[in-house]
């Protein structure tokens, strides 16, 4: 099967196509929207397929198929498709993951009254994404991205009559506005710089060696190479939409939206876009990297901010007692592993990690989609328990999805895309910091990892709700089923012995075992995870929590240190102190300005008006309307007179003009003229 | 005396003729003739001034001209014989002095 560039718009327009059908259809079409829906994600996987063999046949290659949007004198804005094995790799996971959600969705949606617009909603956004990933020009590419984030804004507010899940919607759209300024802006400097945003275009695209040299020689002020102040930018858009320090608060409160959204939008998907963008633009982010001279390097920033976030995620993870907060947590700190492994200089590591990731946490969101949907929305990791013995498939797949995000060595796929990552960090000549917050994180995953399942499936239930619970039906079980063997045999494509992934995505072979430099960091990190795992077992496993009032083991060994974490270290509410304030204070300003000041300024010639109104109607009665009124009288009595000739007699007309002739022609004959 | 002389004194001897009619008789049909004999006074001139103007310097304008104001003489007998039949069913005759209802 194959796939040129050309029809590479298929795979986001099948998607889009559902959406239409679904937004058009009412309330009551609820299969068609649905049907509609797979359809269009099924034939979008096929297609993507297609992409990836296409591909894979030339992996060194960036097909592509450029057009002319529009033009405005003579600079035309160019838009194109690009294929290459990261669009395909990308496209097939998206696609797949978001087709076994759907399928997911068709039993965790079953009962509410919006099915249509909720795959109308999820339709939209699988085809943005995958606009996304297939775009070859940064002006699309952003396009489809902010309709993600409008998408996700969509559904995050899904049940907006929660007030709570509206302010989150609300928030995550702020917050990930703020990142798509710097975008934005990055976006604009890179077009005036460049005259174009096309990626590649035949030598002349913002990503080909003309322009990067071009790029990286020009200075802007405080030694920073033009390369990485377009970078960085493009790394705030980054930034804000894959939920990086300091932009992440809005991640966990995303977990409002229903669960199926979570898992294919705020943990699969949308999320890793930032990651996919800065391995999109790379050659644009490693240009610098070259220069000795200059005071930063942009790819440095990103591995501190990646390290920065995946240590402080997974921190915070440890302190949360709702399951998908957890979670969310867990995907920051996971998404701050992919920007280390981009900042280290190894994006084939983060692509194979976000691959994995998409996997393995699309697994656990839906897992935790599936006890709450038997536990009648009870999220609260302490009033579940005990659901191992009630839903095994579900514990069973959760299980695999645990263990692949704690790292279990050699089984599953996490493993091997995190060593990557370390490896790839241990390997950084700058700095040996991101690699011990990479290790310390390793612990922290593996212990609240083992916390939530130890919490949520062992023991004994701990309310009404987890005691009733019981297995979903198989629509829900199977997407499980499917993703927990993916969660576990991905990993396969991208091990030291065969590193058939890291060689085909970068059109680079890698020969075996180049990837691993000995047993030495291998052995350490499963040292910690087993560290990890044991701590979590002796705290949470050993003494099950008997009612869901108890105090938490950790907070009874270290209360300071537990507070803080399950207040997520005070982000939102020192947000809310300074920037949150600092608005406020602004508003107040304006509200002031916009009253007394401007108010007063509208007002004052509002009035002035009036007056010139007032005194021009003073002179027209008094002064000019006597003089129109005696104009008139005259220009009436002279119409009088001349009507009075009209009398209506042929005859006198006719000796009128008889005389006149007359006249005329003794005027001429006398005057000579004849 | 020439011949344009002659015609040209025909020609005025036929204005003449038709506004005399035209003013003194109360028949509206013969008021219209007499502007019609004064119209093709007019085309008499037309033709002589034409026939007898230097060789080359008027290719058939007089012609022309007489063929358009016979051609809308034309057009115009005909709207009015309209008029003096709605004239006579309005006051039953087609006295010209007695028209005199329209005046604003």
């Amino acid at each position: 099967m194959n796939l040129s560039a050309s029809s590479l718009w298929l795979i986001p327009a099948l998607p889009l196509l559902a959406a239409a059908i679904g937004a058009l259809t009412p309330r009551g079409g609820r299969s068609l929207a649905s049907g509609a829906a797979i359809i269009a994600m099924v034939g979008a996987l096929g297609l993507s397929v297609a992409a990836l063999g296409t591909a894979l046949a030339q992996p060194a290659v960036h097909l592509t198929d450029n057009f002319t949007w529009f033009s405005i004198g003579t600079d035309a804005v160019r838009l194109g498709w690009l294929l290459d094995p990261l669009t395909a790799f990308m496209a097939v996971m998206v696609s797949f993951v978001g087709l076994l959600i759907f399928i997911f969705s068709l039993g965790y949606m079953k009962e509410d009254a919006n099915f249509t617009r909720f795959f109308c909603f999820l339709s939209l956004f699988a085809a943005a994404m995958l606009g996304v990933l297939v775009a070859n020009s940064l002006l699309l590419v952003f396009v489809c991205w902010e309709l993600v984030g409008l998408a996700s804004y969509l559904l995050i507010g899904f049940w907006f009559h929660k007030p709570s899940a509206a302010a989150a919607a609300k928030k995550a759209f702020i917050t990930t506005r703020i990142g798509d300024l710097g975008l934005l802006l990055g976006m604009l400097w890179l077009y005036h710089v460049r005259g174009t945003l096309l990626f590649y275009d035949g030598g002349n695209g913002v990503l080909e060696p003309s322009s990067l040299a071009l790029l990286s020689h020009g200075k802007i002020a405080g030694g920073i190479a033009l390369s990485t102040a377009i970078g960085l930018l493009i790394f705030c858009g980054a930034i804000g939409k894959s939920g990086q320090f300091p932009l992440h608060v809005w991640l966990p409160d995303a977990m409002e939206g229903p669960t199926p959204v979570s898992a294919l939008i705020h943990a699969a998907t949308m999320v890793a876009a930032g990651v996919f963008l800065i391995a999109r633009v790379y050659p644009l982010m490693l240009a610098d990297q070259h220069l000795a001279n200059v005071s930063v390097h942009a790819l440095t920033v990103v591995a501190g901010i990646g390290a920065i976030t995946a240590l402080l995620g997974a921190a915070i993870a440890v302190g949360q007692n709702d399951i998908k907060r957890v979670l969310a947590f867990s995907t920051v700190s996971q998404l701050g592993y992919m920007m280390l492994a981009l900042g280290v200089g190894s994006w084939v590591a983060a692509i194979f990690h976000l691959l994995t990731h998409a996997f393995f946490k699309a697994l656990l969101f839906l897992g935790a989609g599936s006890v709450i949907h038997a536990a009648h929305h009870e999220q609260d990791m302490r009033r579940l328990g005990g659901l191992g013995k009630r839903m095994k498939v579900t514990f069973a797949t959760f299980a695999v999805g645990m263990m692949a995000l704690a790292g279990v060595p050699f089984l599953f796929s996490g493993f091997w895309s995190k060593e990557g990552i370390l490896h790839a960090a241990h390997a950084w000549p700058v700095s040996q910091l991101p690699l011990v917050a990479g290790l310390i994180a390793v612990v922290l995953t593996a212990f609240y990892m083992t916390r939530l399942v130890a919490e949520v499936f062992l023991g004994s239930p701990r309310s009404d709700a987890a005691s009733h619970a019981h297995e979903n039906s198989p629509v829900m079980t199977v997407p499980l089923v499917i993703l927990a063997i993916g969660a576990v045999l991905l990993g396969l494509i991208g091990t030291p012995a065969w590193p058939w992934l890291q060689s085909n995505l970068g059109g680079v072979v890698v020969p075996a075992e180049s990837i691993f430099e000995g047993p030495g960091l291998m052995v350490l990190s499963i040292v910690l995870v087993c560290l990890g795992l044991g701590v979590g077992w002796a705290l949470y496993g050993w003494r099950k929590r008997r009612d869901a009032f108890a105090p938490d083991p950790l907070a009874a060994a270290m209360p300071g240190v537990f507070a803080a974490l399950a207040a997520k270290l005070g982000f939102d509410e020192f947000y809310a102190l300074t920037f949150g304030r600092l608005n406020q204070l602004l508003a107040v300003v304006a509200d002031g300005l916009d009253r007394w000041v401007w108010g007063g300024i509208v007002s004052g010639v509002a009035w002035m008006g009036e007056a010139l109104g007032t005194f021009d109607r003073e002179m027209d009665e008094s002064g000019l309307n006597s003089g129109f009124d005696a104009a008139s009288e005259k220009l009436r009595g002279v119409g009088n007179a001349y009507s009075r000739a009209q009398t209506g007699e042929a005859h006198g007309y006719l000796r009128t003009l008889a005389v006149a002739f007359v006249v005329l022609a003794l005027l001429l004959l006398l005057g000579g003229v004849l | 005396m020439n011949l344009l002389q002659a015609c040209l004194l025909v020609s005025s001897a036929l204005f003449c003729i038709g506004l005399v009619t035209a003013l003194s008789r109360s028949n509206t049909i013969l008021v219209l003739l007499g502007i019609e004999i004064m119209l093709n006074a007019a085309n008499l001139n037309f033709i002589a001034f034409w026939r007898f103007s230097p060789a080359g310097t008027a290719p058939a304008t007089g012609v022309i001209f007489v063929l358009f104001s016979i051609a809308v003489a034309a057009a115009e007998a005909a709207v009015w014989l309209a008029l003096v039949i709605a004239l006579y069913r309005h006051q039953q005759n087609i006295r010209l002095q007695e028209a005199t209802r329209l005046k604003g």
